[in-house]
């Protein structure tokens, strides 16, 4: 029998592997992967608790996660289209070399 | 057998999840993003055990029909060469996993005592998709209309920002 806390804590495991990736790797479009995770985890748990919810009838979970689900899309385009422009300038896609703002 | 299916799909979520960040076998991202769409599509798997078996459909065409095309596309495009098995430094290291193994510990603990696990399935309906759009295009359009002008404004944006020269 799995239980809302069961999701949950899948969710939670999954959030924190991608804050693992999104802290640890130094290439950029890691990094947005790792927040693609986290947006995963944070969907499924918006899921889970539709699912398990007082009022499923209402299906406000679903209606959060399609729109997250849009939103996340539109991130990942910019994040990646920010990315492109500063591997112009850089030459790489390495985080900790890109100091101009430290300068 | 809805168990089994569960920690099936969990089981197989968290491990690419996992092959994501830690990427064993090439240093390529292009390997992370096949994981992360292999990471997508078993969760779509818990999508469907959810009943949410729309959600579950736009979870493979958009993240890993067109997020993930998105992804492999830029990498591409950069032309990076094969780097050397970067050497994590240490404090770094030491210091993101600390963040992290913290977070997970305050998440845990909330979850553990929230005491939100004890109540039953509410099986009384179905994946419902025709309710779904029923729901979107009537209660919830002024969001759905503000979604699509956000849409817009990224798609813009995008295209402003990945052009040569800024000015």
């Amino acid at each position: 029998m799995t239980t809302l806390q069961t999701y949950q804590l899948l969710a939670c495991a999954l959030f924190c592997i991608g804050l693992t990736g999104a802290l640890v790797r130094r290439n950029a479009i890691i990094i947005l992967i790792g927040i693609e995770m986290m947006l995963n985890a944070a969907n499924l748990n918006f899921i889970a608790s539709w699912r398990y919810g007082p009022n499923p009838e209402a299906l406000q979970g679903m209606i959060f996660v399609l729109f997250s689900i849009a939103v996340a899309g539109a991130e990942s385009a910019v994040g990646l289209a920010l990315i492109i422009a500063i591997y112009r300038y850089y030459r790489n896609t390495k985080v900790d070399q890109y100091h101009s703002m430290k300068e | 057998m809805q168990d089994l299916l569960f920690y099936f799909f969990a089981v197989l979520t968290l491990i690419f999840g996992f092959l994501v960040v830690v990427n064993p076998f090439t240093r390529s991202p292009v390997t992370s993003a096949m994981f992360l769409v292999l990471s997508i599509i078993s969760m779509s798997g818990l999508f469907v055990m959810l009943h949410a078996f729309f959600l579950a459909a736009i979870q493979i065409l958009v993240y890993s029909g067109a997020v993930i095309v998105l992804f492999l596309f830029v990498i591409m495009l950069m032309d990076l060469k094969e780097e050397a098995r970067s050497t994590f430094q240490g404090i770094r290291l030491t210091f993101s996993l600390l963040l992290a193994g913290l977070f997970a510990t305050v998440l845990i603990g909330v979850v553990l005592t929230s005491g939100l696990g004890a109540e039953p399935v509410v099986l009384t309906l179905e994946g419902s998709t025709a309710v779904l759009g029923e729901r979107l295009f009537n209660a919830y359009i002024i969001p759905f209309e503000i979604l699509s002008v956000l849409l817009l404004v990224g798609m813009v944006g995008v295209v402003l920002l990945s052009k040569k020269n800024l000015n």
